[in-house]
C-alpha cells in the first residue's frame, strides 16, 4: 500500500496525512512539508543536528510485518496494517524519514513529554522578559503557551549566571537565559568557521562562553543572534532599541556586494532599527554578514542631502546646463542603481547623446555572502545595456576626456567622481550634475545636486552575481527634501529631449520588458521572493572578478583581484 | 410732614412715581432671573450661584457671605454682562423691525403697571385711597387692552429675524396668547358683576374689587378666590399661557425650537425681551391678587383697616398715611412675590404641553368651562343681588 | 406563550383634570425645595474616589523610591490610542541599586489628548509600575502641557508598596551566587 512515488522519494505518514519526501530528510521537515510544526530549539535547517534540546519529541513507528514470512500483519478493527508504535518519544530533528514511517506529533505521550522538557528548559530560566529583547520573536515564549505549566514547581534557588557579558564587539550574551542549544556554537564552527564559541562546566552550571582570549568577532557573529532560539545572544547595536512587535518588516536585498543577500528591514515610523537576514537557500541560505546589518544608518546620516529648490528649479537648471553644452556631456552611472535607475540612465544618455560610465569596485571576497565585486548590480547594468564591458576602478577615460577639453558636463549618479579618480582640477573644469543620497566632494563641486534616495527608501530590483534578480522593498518614507532617484532621471530624460518614462514601477517595467530582451517577460509585480535567474550566456566571456561564495562559482578562474 | 410733596406740580409728581415704580419693576424682574435660577437648583437639590462676590462685601461676615451664598452679586454679574456684550446684529434680518421688537415687548409690560394700585392709605376722613399711579377707573380694560399688545413684539421679532424657528416660534406664540386671553377676560367677568351691583356707580377699577374684598363679615371678607375658584383657577391657568410660563411655554420650547422668537437676539435686546416677560409676569400676579386674592388685605376677613387698628393699640404710629401706605405696599408685594415663586414652582414640577395640547385645553376645555362660569355666576349674582 | 391583555382602570374624573396629580407633584418638588442640598461643591470639597478609580495614568516608585519601569513597552503596545511613547534605555553600569534591572525608560510620555483611561496599561504591566490612581482633573493651556513626561508621571505617581521585591531577590540571589 505504501510505495515509494519515485526512487529518490520515500512515503511517510504524519499524524494521518501521507507525503512524498526525498530521502534523508528528518521528520521536522517532512513534517513541515505537511504544515504540522514540531517545536524545536537546537535544530536549524542549515546546521548540524546534535539533538540535545529533546524538545521535538515525536512518536513514530512502522508497518508491522511478520518476522517470519515478511507478510503484512492487518489490523483486524481497521483492517489496515498494523502500526507497531515505538513506546518511548524519539526526537524529530535526529529521526531521517524511512519508508512506510508512521509519525504522531500530538498524541498525550508526546505532549506529556514536550510539557516535561519544556519545564526543565524554564527552571533556571530567569524569566525577564520584560527587559529581554527576544520578547516577541522568542521561541521559549512561543512554546510556553502551547507547552508551559504556567506556575513553577521550582522551589530552589534558580542559577545565577553571568549577565552582560560581550562576546565581541557587536554580541551581548545573557547566560542565565540560554537553554544550550548549541546553535551558535555550531554556526561558528560550521558557517563562520571561526570556532571561539563553547561550553564550560556541566549540568546546570553549564555556561556559553568564549574560547579564552577570543572574541566572538567575525564578520558573520550576529548571525549567532538570529539564531539563539532565547534571549541569551543578543545584538548590542539593537539592545533594548525597540520591542520588536512594533517593526514593519519589509524585504530588501543588501547592496553591500554582489552576493544580493536578501535581508528583512525592520522598521517603526520610518527608523529602521535593525537588518536580519532572509532566508533565501540559492543565495544567502539563512545568513548574512555583520557588516550588512548597518548599513541602514545611512538613511539617517549626518550628511544626508537635502533639497532647498523645487525639483522643477533644478530640472531647469540641469536642462538650461545640457543645452549650454551639446555633446560634450559625460554619464556616470553607477552600478550601485537599481535595475530601473540604470535602465534610466541608459535612456538619459542615449538622448543626451552621451557617454556612460561606471565605476567598479573591487575587494577581498570572504567566500561565504561578501564577493569580491563590491557593487550590487554590474550585471544590471550589462543587461540593461547600459554598457558592454565590465567597468574600470578609475575613470581615466573620463579624466583625460576632460583634461582634452572634449567633456564640459558630467551627470554623476550615485558616484563620487573624485573617489573614481579624478581631481579636484578636473572637477572644476566641468559643470557636473549630481545624483545621491549623501555629501561628498563630487557633491561639492556640483552645479546642481538632486538628493536622492537610499536604497532603504526605494523600491527596485538588483541583478546578483547569479545573474538572479531580485527585487527590494520601500522600508521607509524617504526623508525631507530627497527625491526617488526614478522621478529625478524620468524628468532629466524629459529635460533632455528623451522619451517620456513613467517613474511608478509598475508602468515602467512594461517599457523596460517591451525594450530590454532579457527581461521581456517579467512585471515587477510577479518577480519571485527568491529572485529569478536571467539568462547568464551572453556575459560568459566578460572576466567577471568574484570568487566563489555561498552558492555562486565562478564558471572561469577568477581574475586575481582586479588591478589592485 | 411730607406735605412737601404735595406742593410739587402733578407733572413732577407723576415723573417721580413712575420712575420709582419703574426702579421696582427692574430690579425684581433681575432678582426673579435669579430667583428663578435659585428656586431651580433647591427643587433640584443644588444650591444653585453661589460664587460671585464683591470683595468688600465678601469681607462683612456672615452678611458677606450669605449674600454670597444668595447668589446676589450673580444678578449683577449678569446685568454687567448683558449691558457690555456686544449687540450683534445678525446680517439677515430686518433691521428695523428687528431692533422695534424688544422695544415693543417692553412698552406694554411696564404700561401696565400704571393700571395697577398696588397699596392704599387712610386719609383724614378715614376714606381708603389706593396708590399707584393712574386710579383709573377702567383699570382691568386698560391691563388686558394693553398687555395683549405684548403678542406684537412676538410676531414682529420672528418675522424680523427671517429665520425658521423664530418665524414658528412667533407663529405659536400669536395663536396661544390669543387663545386664552378669551378664557381670561370671560374668567374675570363675574368679579366686576358682582362688584357692580346694581345701582352702584359702575368701575373696572381694582380699587372697588379689593375693597369689595374688605367689607365686614362673613361673604364680605372673603377674598373672591374662595368665593369664585373656577374664575380664579381659570384666570391663573390663562395667566401662566399668557406669560409663556411652563407648562405653556410651547412658545420657546428650546427643544424644538432652539431659542423662538428671540433666537436671534442676543446682549441687552434679549435681555429687553427677557424683562418684558418677568415684568409680565408681576403685573400678571399683582392683577390676579387684586381680583382674587384680597389685594393688599393680609388675610381673607381681615381687612387692611382692621389690621392698622389692630396694630394701633400698641404702636402710636399705626395710623398714619405713611405706615398705612408702606404696610399694605409690603403685603402686596409680598402677595405678588409668593405668586411668582408659585409660578416657578410650577415650572419645576409641571411638564411643558405639546402645542396640539395648549390649543386643546385652550379652547375645548378652557373656553367652555369659562362661558359655563360666567353664566352660573350670572344667574347667581342676579339671584342674590335681586 | 398566552398573551395576557390587562385592561386599563378608567380613570376617573378627579383623576382626569390631572389636578390631584398637579398637587402631589407641587408637593413632592417642595418637599425637594426644602430638602438638604446633595450637591458636592467641588474645588472646595472633593469626592471621597473609590478603590480601582482609573484616572490619569502614573508611574510609581517601589518603597525605596526606584523606579519600576523597565520599558518593556507593553503598555505602548496594548494602549487602544497609542497615548503611550516609551524611548527604552540602558540603565550604566555605574548605578549600584539598578544596574542589575539593565533596561528602564529614557522617556516615558503619555498624551493625556489620547488617554482613555481604559488601564489596559496598568492591566498588561508586568511590572506594576503603572498605575490609574485617584487623580481624575487634568488640563492644560497647550498640548504640549497635556502630554505628561517621564518626571511629571513619577510625581504623580508617587510610591506604592511592593509584595514581591522581584528585583532586590534578583540582586540578593547574585550577590550570593551559586553553590558552584
Amino acid at each position: 500500500m505504501i510505495a515509494p512515488a519515485k526512487p529518490d522519494l520515500v512515503t511517510v505518514n504524519i499524524d494521518g496525512q501521507e507525503i512524498a519526501v526525498p530521502k534523508g530528510t528528518n521528520v521536522i521537515e517532512a513534517a513541515r512539508l505537511v504544515n504540522v510544526d514540531v517545536p524545536h530549539y537546537c535544530y536549524h535547517p542549515k546546521l548540524s543536528v546534535v539533538g540535545n534540546c529533546r524538545m521535538c519529541l515525536i512518536e513514530m513507528g512502522m508497518p508491522a510485518v511478520d518476522p517470519a514470512t515478511k507478510a503484512p500483519i492487518m489490523d483486524p478493527a481497521t483492517g489496515k496494517q498494523k502500526i507497531n508504535w515505538i513506546p518511548r518519544p524519539q526526537i524529530g530533528c535526529g529521526t531521517n524519514v524511512s519508508p512506510g514511517l508512521h509519525v504522531k506529533t500530538i498524541s498525550p505521550m508526546v505532549k506529556d513529554a514536550r510539557e516535561g522538557v519544556m519545564e526543565f528548559l524554564l527552571i533556571n530560566h530567569p524569566l525577564d522578559c520584560p527587559i529581554c529583547d527576544q520578547a516577541g520573536e522568542c521561541k521559549l515564549q512561543e512554546q510556553a503557551t502551547g507547552y508551559g505549566r504556567g506556575y513553577s514547581r521550582f522551589v530552589e534557588q534558580k542559577n545565577v549566571k553571568p549577565k552582560r557579558t560581550q562576546l565581541g564587539p557587536r554580541v551581548t550574551l545573557d547566560d542565565e537565559r540560554c537553554i544550550l542549544c548549541s546553535r551558535c556554537i555550531r554556526f561558528s564552527k560550521e558557517i563562520a568557521k571561526d570556532d571561539v564559541l563553547g561550553f564550560v562546566d556541566r549540568g546546570s552550571y553549564s555556561t556559553l562562553t568564549c574560547y579564552p582570549g577570543k572574541k566572538l568577532e567575525n564578520n558573520y557573529s550576529l548571525n549567532t543572534v538570529d539564531i539563539c532560539p532565547v534571549g541569551a545572544l543578543t545584538s548590542t547595536d539593537f539592545r533594548f532599541k525597540m520591542r520588536v512587535w512594533f517593526l514593519k518588516q519589509t524585504n530588501v536585498i543588501d547592496t553591500e556586494s554582489s552576493v544580493g543577500a536578501n535581508t528583512v528591514v525592520w522598521s517603526r515610523e520610518g527608523t529602521i532599527y535593525r537588518i536580519t537576514p532572509r532566508r533565501n537557500d540559492e543565495v544567502n541560505d539563512t545568513w548574512l554578514a555583520d557588516s550588512a546589518r548597518v548599513l541602514y544608518k545611512a538613511v539617517k546620516a549626518a550628511d544626508r542631502l537635502a533639497a532647498t529648490e523645487t525639483i522643477e528649479a533644478l530640472v531647469a537648471r540641469a536642462a538650461a546646463l545640457f543645452k549650454s553644452t551639446p555633446g560634450a556631456i559625460a554619464i556616470v552611472g553607477s552600478a550601485r542603481s537599481t535595475v530601473e535607475e540604470q535602465f534610466f540612465t541608459r535612456h538619459l544618455a542615449t538622448a543626451l547623446k552621451a557617454s556612460a560610465h561606471l565605476v567598479s569596485r573591487v575587494g577581498q571576497g570572504d567566500k561565504l555572502l561578501i564577493s569580491a565585486d563590491r557593487n550590487p548590480n554590474v550585471r544590471g547594468a550589462l543587461v540593461t545595456g547600459l554598457i558592454k564591458t565590465l567597468p574600470a576602478q578609475q575613470l581615466t577615460d573620463l579624466a583625460a576626456q576632460i583634461d582634452a577639453g572634449k567633456i564640459k558636463a558630467v551627470v554623476a549618479i550615485n558616484e563620487d567622481l573624485a573617489a573614481a579618480g579624478l581631481t579636484a582640477a578636473q572637477l572644476a573644469k566641468v559643470s557636473i550634475v549630481y545624483l545621491g543620497a549623501h555629501a561628498n566632494a563630487t557633491s561639492a563641486a556640483a552645479k546642481v545636486v538632486f538628493p536622492t534616495l537610499t536604497v532603504f527608501e526605494k523600491s527596485g530590483t538588483f541583478v546578483n552575481q547569479q545573474f538572479r534578480i531580485q527585487k527590494t522593498l520601500k522600508a521607509v518614507p524617504a526623508a525631507a527634501g530627497a527625491t526617488d532617484d526614478l522621478v529625478v532621471l524620468a524628468q532629466l530624460v524629459a529635460a533632455a529631449g528623451g522619451a517620456a518614462l513613467p517613474a511608478e514601477l509598475g508602468s515602467l517595467w512594461k517599457v523596460i520588458a517591451a525594450e530590454v530582451p532579457a527581461l521581456a517577460t517579467m512585471t515587477f509585480a510577479n518577480l519571485p521572493e527568491t529572485g529569478l535567474v536571467l539568462d547568464a550566456t551572453p556575459y560568459a566571456a566578460l572576466p567577471f572578478v568574484e570568487g566563489e561564495t555561498l552558492h555562486y562559482k565562478p564558471a572561469q578562474p577568477a581574475v586575481a583581484a582586479a588591478t589592485a | 410732614m411730607f406735605d412737601f410733596y404735595f406742593e410739587i406740580p402733578l407733572v413732577i409728581r407723576l415723573i417721580l412715581q413712575g420712575l420709582a415704580v419703574i426702579m421696582v419693576i427692574f430690579p425684581i424682574a433681575g432678582a426673579c432671573s435669579m430667583a428663578e435660577r435659585k428656586v431651580a437648583a433647591w427643587i433640584q437639590d443644588r444650591p444653585g450661584p453661589n460664587r460671585a462676590t464683591v470683595p468688600w462685601v465678601a469681607w462683612i461676615p456672615f452678611l458677606g457671605k450669605f449674600l454670597q451664598r444668595l447668589g446676589v452679586f450673580h444678578v449683577m454679574a449678569d446685568g454687567g454682562k448683558m449691558m457690555f456684550k456686544e449687540d450683534s446684529l445678525p446680517g439677515h434680518v430686518n433691521k428695523f423691525y428687528f431692533v422695534l421688537a424688544p422695544i415693543v415687548a417692553m412698552v406694554p409690560a411696564l404700561t401696565t403697571v400704571v393700571a395697577v394700585p398696588f397699596g392704599a392709605y387712610f386719609d383724614a376722613a378715614g376714606k381708603l385711597i389706593p396708590l399707584g399711579l393712574a386710579p383709573l377707573d377702567i383699570g382691568m380694560l386698560a391691563v388686558f387692552a394693553v398687555s395683549s399688545l405684548g403678542v406684537y413684539s412676538a410676531i414682529l421679532a420672528g418675522w424680523a429675524s427671517n429665520s425658521k424657528y423664530p418665524f414658528l416660534g412667533s407663529v405659536r406664540a400669536s395663536a396661544q396668547l390669543i387663545s386664552y386671553e378669551l378664557s381670561m377676560t370671560l374668567a374675570v367677568l363675574p368679579v366686576f358683576l358682582w362688584v357692580n351691583a346694581p345701582g352702584t356707580e359702575g368701575t373696572m377699577g381694582f380699587a372697588r374689587v379689593v375693597e369689595f374684598q374688605s367689607q365686614p363679615g362673613f361673604l364680605g371678607g372673603m377674598w373672591f378666590g374662595f368665593l369664585m375658584p373656577i374664575s380664579a383657577f381659570i384666570f391663573l391657568v390663562a395667566l401662566f399661557a399668557e406669560t409663556n410660563r411652563q407648562p405653556f411655554d410651547t412658545v420657546e420650547s428650546e427643544s424644538d425650537l432652539v431659542g423662538s422668537f428671540h433666537t436671534e437676539y442676543g446682549a441687552f435686546k434679549w435681555g429687553l425681551f427677557f424683562v418684558a416677560e418677568y415684568s409680565h409676569m408681576i403685573v400678571g400676579s399683582g392683577v390676579f391678587m387684586l381680583l382674587f386674592g384680597g389685594g393688599w388685605n393680609p388675610l381673607p376677613w381681615v381687612s387692611l383697616a382692621t389690621a392698622v387698628d389692630f396694630l394701633g393699640t400698641f404702636l402710636p404710629f399705626a395710623h398714619a398715611p405713611l405706615f398705612v401706605g408702606i404696610l399694605s405696599i409690603a403685603i402686596f408685594m409680598g402677595k405678588v412675590l409668593a405668586m411668582i415663586f408659585f409660578f416657578m414652582w410650577v415650572r419645576w414640577t409641571l411638564p411643558r404641553f405639546r402645542y396640539d395640547q395648549v390649543m386643546k385645553i385652550g379652547w375645548q376645555k378652557l373656553l367652555p368651562l369659562s362661558i359655563a362660569n360666567l353664566l352660573f355666576y350670572a344667574i347667581a349674582i342676579a339671584l342674590i343681588q335681586k | 406563550m398566552a398573551v395576557i391583555t390587562v385592561e386599563r382602570k378608567p380613570l376617573t374624573f378627579l383623576e382626569r383634570t390631572y389636578l390631584p396629580q398637579i398637587a402631589g407633584g407641587l408637593k413632592t418638588t417642595f418637599k425637594h425645595l426644602i430638602a438638604p442640598k446633595k450637591t458636592l461643591e467641588y474645588p472646595e470639597q472633593r469626592p471621597a474616589i473609590p478603590v480601582g478609580y482609573r484616572g490619569v495614568p502614573t508611574l510609581v516608585k517601589d518603597p525605596n523610591g526606584r523606579e519600576k519601569c523597565v520599558s518593556c513597552q507593553l503598555c505602548e503596545f496594548v494602549c487602544p490610542p497609542k497615548a503611550i511613547r516609551i524611548t527604552p534605555g540602558e540603565i550604566p553600569a555605574d548605578q549600584a541599586d539598578r544596574a542589575h534591572v539593565e533596561k528602564g525608560p529614557q522617556a516615558f510620555d503619555i498624551d493625556m489628548l489620547r488617554c482613555i483611561y481604559c488601564g489596559l496599561c496598568q492591566e498588561v504591566c508586568p511590572e506594576e509600575a503603572i498605575f490609574l490612581q485617584n487623580q481624575f482633573s487634568m488640563s492644560g493651556y497647550t498640548r504640549a502641557e497635556m502630554v505628561n513626561h517621564k518626571d511629571r508621571l513619577y510625581e504623580l505617581g508617587g510610591t506604592l508598596p511592593d509584595a514581591h521585591h522581584k528585583w532586590d531577590k534578583k540582586k540578593t540571589a547574585e550577590e550570593h551566587g551559586n553553590a558552584h
